[in-house]
């Protein structure tokens, strides 16, 4: 999009740009209501240790008091006591100025963020498959060109509508369109072909559409022989899973099974797409895999016009999972326990490469620590909601309160920063320079339009002060002696202001260079003469990569790898107690743990409450009416919000969006059961009884 | 020292009790002992094998393998030593073992029938049962340009998909007036007969076959009618039995098969049985997944994961499904008692469904050719689930009563709450508004409103307001 400023009020225009070709929807259109919203913090709050309540404060004190609690913390409990938690909407410069803030300044292992809850399941597979992780390894623009597309637990006409402009020139051009969701969403709807299957046994669908290709003889052997290792192994798994045993399981009938294994294996340009639905589960990894699978027995990846990839689900979800904000991550994709990256960045950082850090503990885990005798005893986080947005939410809910210091940075006061010690006013996205990175893997500026309010400052203008005066505190006698012989604390570039996103940009290219995701050559004025630069880009002279695998993939042999996969039950089962399964998602207008969407009159006129949506058959067994509220309850929590009947969905499952908070907090009946690769959490299925609300 | 677990088959049942203890962890030593020379392999896809479609590699399945495991095929079981806790094998070799499972499976039953009485079978006769049984038919059918095969019952069926899809003629040779007696019904059976026929396979019912003559050159079928049918080739599908020689001399209990309990434990409580060679509770299987079923609950018990996991028998759903054929029958059709019928039929398409119904379940239903909601019927079966108030669902699927908003037929019949472009949340009457405030263009009423703007799949609903605002606006003002 792009802005005016008209009349002191901020104006959002379409752009015509290659992904969304000039597309907003009306999360777009209203995003700059939030700028001068009301709501809008424009002071530091302190929580006032007398009435509890929070109380504007000053910079200086809300600043001190968050160091003084950080010193107080480390030196009681050591540096790992302190923790950050960050998010897929920060800019790639917050992202890796964030990461560094955790490893340099605090010295904590302990960093991690809410892309866990996102994109880690497909971002753990593309890894273990393709040795990279870029949500599509080719640009959006290949979608309107495939003769087939398969999209698995993705409604991209609800969470992401321009995209679909690609979805319709696809289908004008004759393509065929199948989606895999357990509901009839807006996007199903336009689909060819809609698979419902029952959720948790989209890894069995996989296996079986691979059974069908083999038996059908459309895999691509040439390509399995010259390109992968590893088949004959998933060759003998699928084998196991003919198409009426994943019937049976998922509900999907054999014909349709056929029917989609035959688009995908008989067409030219095939896609493969997978999105939340089959990505936040327990088998989160190995469902992405079993798809990662199907799409290399046809020799999808490195063909023109096909391949897989997957839907980033947050603004910068790509970049947000490059450069350090993940717990066993440094900068450019490295691995944090790799002795090669931690030399390089800690060179870039004028730090000891032995004195980084290792790797800490995924999203979940670390906020489930929260408070106990051997977790975190502080939190900063900045641009998340975990009250909301985390599973099992009330747990957590409680850990949060069981902390000696939270720190929010936030420019509202989300259900998270209500809950804070000190609160921090950041800029909202109108108001500071930096890159975003989109699915494609393309590197996109953002610009500001206008400087923060009074009172407000950016997420780097806070770590840069917070980090000087931890400096001071580094050299206090409550710190113990190792501490103090090392250098933890070094100005991000020759004395050059941290706070100025083109500096942490300049740093972030030189930390990245040779990594994975490789941003050397991308200059900010290299963005902006083109429609973005698609990483990696070692070189400014050089060219980017709008397209992967051509000839070799990011393994060390240059081989795609085949793991065979195998379906596994749902964490929770239902049973005679709990005997309907739940899932949960996004509704169009709003986003997220709805801080912001919640706020803004159009979005709220469009989708004013939560609701849960079940069968009409399910509420007349039940006696709830349209409208009427309902109780969903699990062995972890319960919510309460007024029943949506509708044929959409199955007369075995219940959805819910999960934007809201407090009595209709969805995430209080959502299971916390983790993958154990990715550490996503289960989010899409697990088991609840309804109750009527009399 | 650690525990030993010895199994007796590397069939879809050994096998994958082998890789339910592995995948389990612990220190114990299983040895899987297969009698058959291959790798394990998955004997559902022998049709297709059979059909040329795939070749014998593709038929292997996933086998535990690495440390703690001993797989040794083409060795066969000759006798069970309880007092010592071994097994010995055609090898010579003695095996102990600390828990011991059968899983031996079933043979092929060849029918007493002159011609078939000698010892080993004829060349051109050949049962179809095991993947050495499919290489012999392959290597006939080769030169082969017809088939008999003898036994109307699912398997039969298959057999002779798969030999009519390599382009034999097929003739199938079924004792009983109606194929698939004991899934389907006569009407059913009829529409099934039907669309076998269609793919090249002729049926002879209601008939009993009297003698085999059988040569090089090839093999005559004696009916009882006194017609006698000739091919190249004759497949018998007769049914099975179960393996219970081993069981029997070792001096367990054993009925038709290896009785078992709910823990698949056999009169010796240090003897396992799961599989085909099984007698559970008065019942044969002959089917994969009660067989995995079995396997799961023997290893939760033998690990000490689960020590109550007991095998309780779920519903068993037959699935016949090929090019051309799509069959689904479970529970018994015979069952006329109480409870609602639904039925659907359209012959001339091959397509048939009856679903019976008692206390909101599914007791039985029969769904041959195109029949949308299949997968849900199978799962309602299966999980014992309540049906849709609306029963027509179950015969049409999705196809029936779906809510996609159908588009008025014209933008007049429209209610002007109607949400045209959901993206930016714009409704008829919003349009409307914005048409009567002055916009009267396609692009003018779009920026005013943003309709459209979002995924664009609305731009030819909002054209088609804005053309019809400019025909009747002018009634609409004037009214």
């Amino acid at each position: 999009m792009t802005l005016r400023e008209e009349a002191g009020r901020v104006a959002v225009l379409p752009r015509q740009f290659p992904t969304n070709r000039g597309g907003l929807c009306q999360k777009g259109w209203t995003a700059a209501e939030l700028l001068d919203h009301p709501d809008r913090l424009t002071t530091p709050l302190l929580r006032d240790p007398a009435s509890g309540e929070l109380r504007p404060a000053s910079w200086d004190a809300a600043l001190d008091r968050i160091v003084t609690g950080i010193g107080a913390v480390q030196s009681g409990h050591g540096r790992d006591a302190v923790a950050v938690f960050g998010g897929g909407g920060l800019t790639n410069e917050k992202a890796y100025a964030l990461g560094k803030f955790a490893r340099v300044a605090l010295r904590t292992k302990h960093i991690d963020y809410n892309g866990r809850f996102c994109m880690s399941s497909a971002a753990a597979a593309g890894m273990r498959a393709f040795g990279v992780d870029r949500g599509l390894p080719f640009p959006l623009a290949d979608l309107g060109r495939a003769d087939t597309l398969l999209l698995v637990g993705a409604n991209p006409a609800e969470t992401m509508p321009p995209l679909v402009r690609w979805l319709t020139e696809q289908r004008e051009r004759g393509g065929r369109l199948i989606v895999v969701d357990p509901r009839v969403t807006a996007t199903a709807r336009q689909a060819d072909l809609h698979l419902q299957p029952l959720p948790g046994t989209d890894l069995a669908v996989a296996n079986a559409l691979l059974h069908i290709a083999l038996t059908e003889g459309w895999v691509d052997r040439d390509y399995v022989a010259a390109r992968t290792t590893g088949f004959e192994a998933v060759r003998r798994g699928v084998a196991g899973w003919w198409p009426a045993r994943a019937e049976a399981l998922s509900g999907v009938p054999v014909a349709d099974l056929e029917a989609t294994a035959r688009a995908l294996g008989t067409a030219e340009r095939v896609i493969i797409l997978t999105a939340r639905g089959a990505e936040q589960h327990a088998k989160g990894v190995d469902t992405v895999t079993g798809f990662v699978n199907l799409a290399l027995a046809l020799g999808l990846p490195g063909r023109p016009g096909s391949g897989y990839g997957c839907l980033t689900g947050q603004g910068n979800g790509q970049g947000g999972r490059e450069h350090g904000q993940k717990a066993d991550q440094l900068p450019g994709y490295r691995k944090i326990d790799d002795p090669v990256a931690r030399e390089h960045v800690a060179g870039v950082w004028g730090v000891p490469a032995d004195e980084l850090p290792g790797p800490g503990v995924p999203a979940y885990q670390l906020l489930d620590s929260l408070g106990t005798p051997a977790g975190p005893k502080a939190l900063l986080v900045f641009g998340s909601n975990p009250v909301v947005s985390a599973p099992r939410a009330a747990r957590i809910e409680g850990r949060l309160r069981d902390l000696d210091l939270l720190v929010v940075a936030d420019f509202l006061l989300s259900e998270t920063a209500a809950l804070a010690d000190v609160v921090l006013p950041t800029a909202q996205w109108a108001e500071e320079d930096g890159t975003m990175t989109n699915l494609e893997g393309r590197v996109l500026r953002r610009h500001a339009l206008r400087p923060p309010p009074a009172g407000v400052r950016t997420d780097l203008a806070i770590l840069a002060d917070l980090t000087t005066r931890l400096r001071t505190l580094g050299r206090a006698p409550s710190y113990t002696e190792s501490d103090k012989k090392v250098p933890f604390l070094t100005p991000l570039q020759g004395g050059a202001d941290a706070s100025d996103p083109r500096v942490v940009f300049a740093e972030l290219r030189r930390a990245s260079a040779g990594g994975i995701a490789d941003y050397g050559g991308v200059s900010w004025e290299r963005i902006d003469e083109r429609d973005g630069v698609f990483w990696p880009c070692p070189t400014e002279d050089g060219p980017d990569t709008p397209r992967l695998f051509a000839d070799r993939f990011a393994t060390p042999d240059g081989r795609a790898r085949f793991h065979p996969v195998e379906h596994r039950p749902a964490a929770e089962e239902v049973c005679a107690e709990y005997p309907l399964h739940f899932t949960t998602g996004r509704v169009l207008a709003q986003y997220q743990s709805g801080t912001q969407t919640r706020r803004v009159a159009a979005l709220r006129r469009a989708a004013p409450d939560a609701f849960v949506e079940l069968h009409p058959d399910l509420g007349a067994r039940l006696g709830v009416g349209d409208g009427e509220p309902v109780r969903v309850v699990s062995r972890r929590g319960e919510f309460c919000a007024p029943a949506r009947l509708s044929t959409a969905i199955r007369p075995d499952t219940v959805f819910a969006p999960f934007h809201w908070g407090g009595a209709a907090r969805a995430n209080s009946v959502t299971n916390d059961a983790v993958d154990p690769v990715s550490g996503m959490p289960e989010f899409k299925i697990c088991a609840v009884r309804l109750e009527r609300v009399d | 020292m650690s525990e030993s677990v010895v199994i007796v088959g590397n069939g879809m049942a050994g096998s994958r009790l082998a890789g339910e203890l592995h995948a389990r962890g612990g220190d114990r030593k299983v040895t899987v002992l297969g009698a058959e020379p291959h790798r394990a392999y998955n004997r559902i896809m022998l049709s297709t094998l059979l059909a040329g479609k795939i070749g014998e590699p593709d038929v292997e399945l996933a086998e535990a393998a690495g440390q703690g495991v001993d797989l040794r095929t083409g060795v066969t079981v000759t006798a069970i030593d309880r007092a010592t806790g071994t097994v010995h094998t055609d090898d010579g070799d003695r095996i102990a073992y600390d828990h011991l499972v059968l899983a031996t499976g079933s043979q092929a039953v060849v029918p007493p029938l002159p011609g078939l009485d000698g010892p080993g079978l004829p060349e051109r006769v050949v049962p179809f049962r095991t993947l050495d049984d499919c290489r012999r038919i392959l290597a006939v059918a080769g030169g082969a340009r017809s088939a008999l095969v003898l036994g109307g019952g699912l398997l039969g069926l298959e057999a002779a998909r798969g030999l009519a899809a390599r382009g034999l003629d097929v003739g199938v040779v079924h004792p009983v007036p109606y194929l698939m007696e004991r899934q389907l019904d006569p009407a059913g059976a009829a529409v099934l007969a039907g669309t076998l026929a269609g793919l090249g396979v002729t049926t002879h019912l209601a008939v009993s076959a009297t003698a085999v003559v059988a040569d090089a050159d090839g093999v005559r079928l004696d009916l009882a009618d006194g017609r006698s049918l000739t091919a190249d080739l004759l497949v018998l599908s007769c049914g099975v039995r179960p393996d219970t020689a081993l069981a029997r001399a070792a001096g367990l209990a054993v009925e038709r098969g290896v009785l078992v309990d709910d823990r698949l434990r056999t009169s010796d409580p240090r003897i396992s049985a799961i599989g085909d060679c099984v007698q559970h509770d008065g019942n044969l299987t002959g089917l994969v997944a009660p067989a995995w079923a079995q396997a799961r609950v023997v290893a939760q018990v033998l690990t000490g994961e689960d020590p109550q996991a007991r095998y309780r028998p779920r519903p068993v759903v037959t699935r016949l499904k090929a090019a051309g054929i799509d069959l689904a029958a479970m529970g018994d059709p015979g069952d006329g008692g109480a409870g609602e019928e639904l039925t659907f039929a359209d012959p001339s398409r091959g397509t048939y469904a009856r679903l019976r119904i008692h206390d909101e379940r599914l007791t039985a239903a029969i769904l041959l050719g195109d029949n949308p909601a299949v997968g849900t019927v199978i799962q309602l079966f299966d999980r014992g689930q309540p049906v849709p108030a609306d029963r027509r669902s179950l015969l049409l699927g999705r196809a029936f009563g779906a809510t996609a908003g159908a588009p008025a037929a014209t933008p007049a019949l429209m209610p002007d709450a109607a949400t045209v472009c959901q993206c930016n949340n714009v409704s008829k009457g919003t349009l409307v508004s914005c048409w009567r405030s002055g916009a009267r263009t396609v692009d003018a009423v779009v920026a005013a409103t943003r309709a459209g703007t979002g995924c664009g799949s609305c731009r030819d609903a909002v054209a088609g307001i804005v053309g019809w605002l400019s025909e009747v606006d002018s009634v609409e003002v004037a009214r």
